[in-house]
């Protein structure tokens, strides 16, 4: 049945285009972050995410054979696009799995308990919820002293509020379900209870949940980066790249290329998730479907 | 629905007690030597020797933990949040003098994002699955997927550098002028009110010139949002009995739309639109970064970068403060217009 289930499932997913398009577009992402040293082979095998210097002039230079995407703050900006894509998949992994397995947990233990622990965990839930994500990503960034490492701490400390509240409120309509209150009866053991019919009920939620932030928190992430909060110069991720515009925005000829390649691969990468989130809630949430 | 207005109303000190709690740990992650130099460099301590001892007695710094928050917060509450160094003026100060510019700036991108993404998504659902509703639905996932500041950077290098059209910045040199002279009477301290109220229309579209290429840039994340929730909102309804009946009576089909399905289809929308002004007002942080407007975020974002720790801890409070304020206001009313609510 389960498997019945999936091939009904999978035959929606590629029924809908937009949903093939996020696909073919994550594959392509994937592909370049798995290739990426066949892509732009490294100088320094050793220290691959730091963009090898291209020239000693400050000046930003167009597209070339030599540099496909052209070069801004002195690096090319083709290696930077292409080992960006390793730090966007790390970042977006990293910081929405972390804070999903904290929602879990925070979730799960508020929603099956209930009573004075689901009160206390909930309302610090809404005291974490009380500072916007990218202020109190910033804030936090600044006082633990910069760096793409302070960065996905902070966003982790920040982002994992809803995906608690999503379990917790999974939990407690599932515990309501006239099943789950016939196999209590029953007598069929909590953690069977919970295996059989929670988890399955609240999981597929989460995978989607996690889909659609993996975006936003790349956009987070690299908007710090912009900021000059996040990576140091140099290194390989689309918003120190995007950084190095700043300074040149008032003349066309220097400034578009530094702009549109690590701006493109940046919004094609968010829609990919945004695509394929989208797809699978409309298959695990049909409430949604329009 | 008065029992839940109350205990909203009970909840909303222990929130705001529990976000001083967090601010102050995130402080106290400075660790000593960061928190007294960052106490110390506001101008009275400057060159007075002792002056780091004496700052470590007022502030507590050497007391037990509880001790240092109880200072803290008294001093918080009384408005001293420190000196900022980005402002050079003490942080309440800088940052309510920074906050009407970045008011103005949400205010103004509130009305599109409200009209025009309402109006979309109520096309997008009565021509459901056709033509302009696939459209509408890719230009709404695209704008959800733009981020918004390489989206306004995208707009400076088409409108500014190579049009020429809309200027980064707040006002021109000559309007800057205007504005600061003695003749020019701030009320609101919003230049597109104050220029009308003194009629000076020559400052008013100056300042609207700087404003549309900002407030396409915020309002285009958020017509994609309110596109989706109005579209869902309204096929929901429209399947409803009573539209049915309306039909059935033979009202026209506008009057069906606009009569009938619309006031209800913009229950969610109503929502939604509370938390949007709150994700908006943080929204500029970087906004008024990449266009180079004078405001709050702008205030932030520099006092991040350049390690100004009592300018930044104080604006998270200020932000905490208006989010934690806003929830409410948006849930109170949100319960007094929606009666399914009401009676729960």
């Amino acid at each position: 049945m389960l498997r019945d289930e999936i091939k009904k499932n999978t035959k929606k997913f590629f029924k809908n285009p937009t949903a093939v398009l996020g696909l073919f577009l994550l594959v392509f992402f994937i592909i370049i972050a798995l290739f990426a040293p066949l892509i732009a082979p490294p100088k320094d095998p050793n220290n691959p995410y730091r963009i090898p210097i291209a020239t000693w002039s400050l000046e930003p230079k167009p597209p070339s054979p030599e540099h496909p995407f052209g070069v801004i703050g002195q690096r090319d900006i083709f290696y930077g696009v292409i080992w960006g894509t390793r730090t966007a998949f790390r970042i977006g992994l990293i910081v929405a799995g972390i804070s999903a397995i904290i929602g879990i947990i925070m979730g799960s233990l508020s929603g099956y308990f209930g009573g004075w622990i689901d009160e206390v965990l909930m309302r610090i839930t809404d005291i974490f919820m009380s500072l916007p994500f990218l202020v109190a990503a910033m804030v936090l960034t600044t006082v633990l002293g910069k760096g793409l490492d302070k960065v996905m701490i902070a966003m982790i400390v920040f982002g994992w509020m809803g995906t608690a509240r999503l379990i917790r409120g999974n939990i407690l309509q599932v515990k309501e379900e006239q099943y789950v209150l016939a196999a209590k009866a029953l007598g069929v053991r909590d953690s069977l209870i919970i295996l059989k019919h929670v988890i399955p009920n609240t999981i597929f939620p989460v995978i989607v949940q996690v889909s659609m932030r993996m975006g936003s928190l790349v956009i987070t992430a690299a908007a710090l980066s912009f900021l000059g909060l996040g990576a140091e110069p140099g290194y390989a991720d689309w918003g120190t790249l995007l950084s190095y515009s700043r300074n040149w925005l008032t003349q066309f000829d220097k400034a578009w290329f530094s702009i549109v390649y690590p701006g493109v691969a940046m919004v094609l990468f968010v829609l990919a998730w945004n695509l394929v989130g989208d797809a699978l809630r409309d298959i695990f949430d049909p409430r949604l479907r329009g | 629905m008065i029992a839940y207005i109350i205990r909203r109303l009970l909840l909303l000190p222990l929130i705001l007690f529990g976000v001083t709690i967090l601010i102050f740990g995130m402080l106290e992650l400075l660790g000593p030597e960061k928190l007294v130099s960052a106490y110390i460099r506001g101008p009275e301590a400057e060159k007075v020797a002792g002056a780091t001892q004496k700052i470590i007695e007022k502030y507590g710094l050497d007391k037990p933990l509880p001790v240092k928050y109880e200072r803290w917060l008294g001093n918080v509450l009384k408005g001293d949040l420190g000196w900022s160094l980005v402002g050079k003026q003490p942080v309440l100060s800088a940052i309510l003098s920074r906050f009407p510019y970045t008011l103005e700036l949400a205010l103004w991108a509130i009305i599109p994002v409200v009209f025009v993404g309402i109006w979309l998504g109520i096309i997008s659902a009565v021509h459901h699955n056709k033509f302009l509703d696939h459209f509408l639905r890719v230009f709404a996932i695209i704008g959800w997927s733009f981020p918004d500041f390489v989206f306004g950077l995208f707009m400076i290098l088409i409108f500014y550098t190579q049009l020429g059209w809309f200027p980064p910045g707040y006002l021109s040199f000559d309007m800057e002028r205007v504005v600061t002279s003695s003749q020019f009477v701030n009320y609101t301290k919003m230049v597109t009110i104050d220029s009308i109220l003194n009629l000076r229309f020559d400052v008013f579209l100056d300042a609207l010139r700087h404003l549309i290429a900002p407030v396409i840039t915020l309002a285009y994340l958020w017509w994609a949002y309110i596109l989706r929730i109005t579209r869902s909102s309204m096929l929901e309804v429209l399947r409803k009995e009573y539209i049915r009946t309306a039909r059935a009576k033979g009202l026209s089909e506008d009057v069906v739309i606009n009569k009938h399905a619309r006031r209800n289809a913009l229950i969610p929308v109503a929502t939604v639109s509370g938390q949007m002004i709150i994700a908006l007002l943080a929204g500029t942080v970087i906004i008024e970064s990449v266009f180079n407007r004078p405001g709050l975020g702008r205030f932030v974002a520099m006092a991040a970068t350049q390690l100004d720790y009592m300018s930044i801890i104080g604006g998270a409070l200020f932000y905490s403060i208006l989010l934690v304020l806003g929830n409410l206001i948006v849930d109170v009313s949100y319960a007094l217009i929606d009666p399914r609510i009401r009676l729960q």
